[in-house]
């Protein structure tokens, strides 16, 4: 008996010991900085109005250590290269106006995600892997569709799964036809799981392939090849090996030639964004994310900027990627993927304004009035990405609007994202709110609504109403207008939001991810939300079950001796 | 015993007639593949008499008939061994199941995917071989040449055969694809690197049939040992023919060895090139070619895939019956792998190192023909022996393709390995040379200079039978 306690007490005693040491280990940042000159997975190059981006994994420089990067696969690592070119493109090299996506592995475009990275990742990384590359994906195609440059993906050899998703991103498929290379989402077959990145809902909503075919399609795991992918619609186009290269060549230059000069240019170059460490924070310029590690609260502080901002895209132009507006919501987007992939304790993220919101406004005034201009279009849309992975993010997001802060126009956006908010309202201090013209329609979720059409969808006249105001809005006057969630007096303000928060922090972290994102986005589905809303219900609940996962699941055996045994049972 | 019908349009032993929709599908595909033999068969003598073997039925004592026939009337049939009554499932985690006499559901995809990848070889090696005849160095070789030749066309039809009658309409067009790949071609290569490879010489084609005909015997004696019987059935008897294309091609460079190891001794300090003889360096780099080129037909050294094949019984191990074990699970096996740009050794289950094991059966096998090609060499009283190089030089599959290898299997950088090339594989002035010395020898009873005369004929006859009639 007693040798019995003495070890359940030393194992309590481990416990605690493990918890501090989690609590008291030094903050690390994840470096998502990457360049085309050190690039280890890709090569981009930019030939006057055509750039090509071409894949060629090194096999031994993963990520994290553990597993090669066979066949093209890709990880975390490989993708953030692949987002830092979309990135570059956009900013650095406007004259662009098609870009090639190919690999220069013979026989192999892309072989999708590594699995045995994925078997040796604990699944919030797994998840928030899926959302990262989904988002990297949704962004390639929306710099198609709002900065006019037209993507081709030249599938040289096979593409399969996460391989395939890829090129289904891009806006028109060139497959090789040598009798071999093919299209294939062998998932469910092989794996047990479902390609994680958009490649289902691609297929019938973006591709139209009809339904039956597609059920056809993705139970193939070497999938299809040549002329019975271009006649089922899965690729655009087949060419024979030795005409490949020049057909691509060919299709690309008629492409540049005909799309329009609509990014004039000339481009501005991104340094990199890094968070300083201090203590329990990290600070960016404009941003700071300090994590409380203990009660698993976070506090993402956004500053407005303090001297005088660009008035037009010249100007805008000559700052470059210094432009509050710019680095800003770089800082934004860098500070939640540090959260997501550092942070997986972190359940309540408070988001904070700082600063001077007639500064906010006269920058809005800026991105609203020079919006032809085709940098200003890309900060546009870089704003809209990074509120976008704001509402993306499975933290409960509260906004605390305090005297001080400056939540105008696009920081206005922050609270709307938010899941709800709390405004302080003392006479003594006063509090306002702003909207601006960045507020009615150039900063859209993913299915394409305002925050604001979101927020009232059962009274778009509220909606409209709150679109068109300019005045200072006090936070009565805000939780009349429904745009604050509760004004708290100075009297209740600490308790009450100590009280939610702490409520808020004891909650099962999968219910509350669960449910957030079922009240987020209110309103029709998009192809986005759609396949965010499969990725996080179907593929993350695959991910968690026996059958792929569990000690005889299909993806722990995937590349073992041993055959996966099922439980037969459907839910 | 299974009944034979030899006059049927496709002798068979597989009682063709009695389905009726299986009987039209393979009638259907035949005038394709009489088209493709003419267009990609032996470019000369398709119209000359050859003294040919044809199988005629599966039992050992009576399957081959000889007989002069020409190619294009050759009889392709259709052959599977006998059933074994109430055969089991031997291996893999079926094991002592009843076998697979339709193709299970689960499988149909990889099935279709290994049939088709040993079928595409049948009639890559004959495009691959196709001019030879040319050059032939006796009538003997020629007629080797040609029995190879439509051998490798009746494993085709066999392994067609499995196609259309297990695998529905996916399975008739992989059949007739098979008919559409080109062996080099660079738009419909076939599917394997070595089938690609130009085989335009009589030197290359001993090695061909010496090192990539082998691990033909390989795949196909793993085969033989499929849970899906049909598949058994078929390669049990493939195996039969395929002997014959090994030993053409062993004793085959057994007789290079032999002519140059003469010459070298007759004439000590002579350079046998001048002589118009093959000189062992070639040799060597022509053996280093080959043998590479075959050793990844075995696949990966680490293969999921193979691990599946073994696991759903479809593929064994060579000779798995022999074998004390049959499931391969819980043991590991060493395979050296370059992990932080050096060579280390890794434990991996045995299942997925099954492509390894194969390749091992394979190496010993290699390795006891250069000890008699050596012997030769000893007992000619010639000192240069022949050698294989290491299974990691020259790969372009599996763990040690992405590197570069020296021919003892150290690892160079790829600088290294281009200063070496010609050092350790055929130059493009060695198949000159190799071009320059195949002078057609088509006369009854004569041999070419390069090589000895081998030391019998074929079916009992002597060497200087007129094996095809050119007249
Ligand atoms: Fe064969
Ligand atoms: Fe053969």
């Amino acid at each position: 008996m007693m040798i019995r306690s003495a070890s359940v007490m030393s194992n309590i005693l481990l416990v605690a010991w493990n918890g501090v040491r989690y609590l008291s280990r030094p903050m690390e940042t994840i470096d998502f900085n990457r360049h085309p000159s050190s690039y280890l997975h890709w090569k981009l190059a930019v030939d006057g109005p055509i750039a090509r981006l071409v894949m060629d994994v090194q096999e031994e420089k993963p990520w994290r250590p553990g597993y090669p990067l066979k066949l093209n696969s890709y990880d975390l690592g490989v993708d953030m290269e692949l987002a830092d070119s979309i990135q570059r493109l956009r900013f650095e090299q406007p004259q662009v106006r098609c870009l090639v996506v190919t690999s220069t592995r013979d026989k192999i475009f892309c072989a999708g995600a590594n699995i045995y990275m994925l078997q040796s990742s604990a699944h919030p990384f797994k998840v928030n892997f899926c959302k990262y590359t989904n988002e990297t994906r949704l962004g390639l195609e929306e710099f198609a569709r709002e900065s006019g440059v037209r993507t081709l993906a030249a599938l040289n050899g096979t593409a399969s799964g996460g391989g395939y998703e890829l090129a289904i991103a891009c806006d028109e498929i060139h497959l090789i036809d040598d009798g071999s290379s093919a299209v294939s989402f062998p998932e469910t077959p092989l794996l047990a799981v479902l390609p994680g990145t958009g490649g289902l809902t691609r297929l019938v909503d973006k591709r139209k392939i009809r339904r039956d075919i597609a059920d056809v399609f993705c139970t193939v795991a070497e999938g299809f090849r040549g002329s019975k992918a271009l006649k089922t619609g899965l690729v655009d186009a087949v060419h024979s090996r030795s005409r490949f290269e020049s057909k691509v060549q060919e299709r690309a230059a008629q492409i540049a030639a005909q799309a329009p000069v609509t990014r004039p240019g000339p481009g501005i170059t991104l340094d990199p964004i890094h968070a300083k460490v201090d203590g329990d924070t990290l600070r960016w310029e404009h941003v700071t994310l300090q994590i409380d590690a203990k009660s698993r609260v976070a506090t993402l502080t956004v500053r407005a900027p303090t001297g005088a901002e660009p008035i037009d895209g010249a100007a805008l132009q000559a700052r470059g990627c210094k432009a509050w507006a710019i680095q800003c919501f770089r800082e934004l987007d860098d500070a939640l993927l540090q959260l997501r992939f550092g942070f997986d304790q972190v359940g309540v993220v408070l988001l904070k304004t700082e600063g001077d919101a007639a500064k906010v406004a006269a920058v809005d005034t800026m991105l609203d009035q020079h919006a032809a201009d085709w940098l200003v279009k890309e900060t546009r849309l870089l704003i809209g990405r990074a509120l976008r992975r704001l509402d993306l993010t499975g933290r409960s997001l509260f906004a605390l609007i305090e005297p001080g802060s400056c939540f105008a126009g696009t920081l206005f956006e922050l609270a709307l994202a938010a899941d709800r908010s709390y405004m302080l309202n003392d006479p003594a201090r006063p509090v306002y709110l702003q909207l601006t013209a960045m507020n009615g329609g150039a900063l859209r979720m993913s299915h394409c609504m305002t925050r604001l059409e979101c927020r009232f969808l059962g009274a778009p006249e509220k909606a409209k109403q709150a679109a068109a105001s300019r005045e200072p809005i006090d936070a009565e006057q805000a939780e009349e207008l429904g745009l604050v969630t509760f004004a708290p007096d100075e009297i209740d303000w600490d308790d009450e939001v100590r009280v939610a928060i702490e409520e808020r922090a004891a909650m099962s972290p999968d219910a509350l991810t669960g449910m957030e994102a079922s009240l987020r986005f209110a309103g029709p589905e998009s192809m986005e939300t759609k396949i965010f809303g499969r990725l996080s219900a179907w593929q993350n609940w695959i991910f968690t079950r026996p059958n792929s996962t569990g000690d005889e699941g299909a993806l722990s055996l995937y590349g073992r001796p041993e055959r996966p045994v099922f439980d037969w049972r459907r839910t | 015993m299974s009944d034979v019908d030899r006059f049927a349009s496709i002798p068979n032993n597989v009682d063709l007639h009695s389905d009726k929709r299986l009987q039209r599908a393979l009638e259907s595909w035949q005038p394709g593949y009489l088209e493709w033999w003419r267009e990609m068969g032996p470019a000369m003598a398709q119209d000359k008499d050859a003294y040919l073997r044809t199988a005629i039925s599966v039992d050992t004592d009576g399957w081959a008939h000889f007989d002069y026939v020409k190619m294009p009337e050759y009889r392709w049939g259709i052959f599977l061994a006998d059933p074994t009554p109430d055969r089991k499932i031997h291996f893999g985690d079926h094991v002592g199941k009843p076998v697979f006499n339709e193709v299970p559901g689960e499988y149909r995809n990889i099935l279709r995917r290994m049939i088709v990848t040993q079928a595409d070889t049948e009639p890559a090696s004959v495009e691959q071989q196709r001019k030879l005849a040319f050059t032939a160095p006796s009538l003997l070789d020629m007629r080797n040449l040609f029995q190879v030749n439509v051998e490798e066309g009746r494993h085709l039809w066999a392994m067609v055969y499995l196609l259309h009658a297990h695998f529905g309409k996916d399975g008739r067009e992989e059949a007739d694809e098979l008919l559409r790949r080109r062996s080099g071609d660079p738009d419909k290569p076939r599917i394997l690197g070595a089938f690609n490879q130009p085989c335009n010489d009589w030197v290359s084609f001993f090695a061909f049939t010496m090192f990539t005909d082998r691990d033909g015997k390989y795949q196909l004696a793993s085969l033989a040992e499929s849970g899906f019987d049909p598949l058994a059935r078929t390669c049990r008897f493939m195996l039969t023919e395929e002997a014959h294309h090994l030993s053409v091609g062993e004793t085959g460079i057994m007789r290079i060895v032999r002519r140059t190891g003469e010459l070298m001794k007759q004439h000590p300090g002579v350079d046998v090139r001048t002589l118009g003889a093959v000189d062992l360096p070639t040799l060597q780099r022509v053996i280093n070619f080959w043998y590479s080129y075959s050793l990844d037909l075995f696949g990966g050294e680490i293969s999921s895939n193979a691990a599946d094949f073994f696991a759903s019984s479809l593929k064994g191990r060579y000779q798995e019956e022999r074998r004390a074990e049959h499931t391969a699970l819980d043991q590991m096996k060493i395979v050296p792998v370059v992990d932080g740009g050096r060579l280390t050794n890794k434990e991996v289950p045995l299942r997925n190192a099954l492509n390894e094991v194969l390749r091992d059966d394979y190496v010993e096998d290699c390795e006891r023909a250069l000890r008699r090609w050596n012997h030769e060499l000893e007992k000619i009283g010639v000192e240069a022996r022949l050698t294989l190089p290491s299974r990691r030089f020259h790969r372009h599959q599996g763990e040690y393709s992405r590197h570069a290898f020296d021919s003892q299997g150290e690892l160079i950088t790829a600088e290294q390995f281009e200063a070496n090339r010609a050092k350790w594989l055929p130059s493009e002035a060695d198949m000159e040379f190799l071009r320059s010395i195949m002078v057609p020898v088509h006369q009854v009873g004569k041999i070419a200079n390069w090589l000895s005369a081998p030391v019998r004929g074929v079916n009992g006859q002597a060497f200087d039978f007129e094996f095809v009639r050119l007249g």
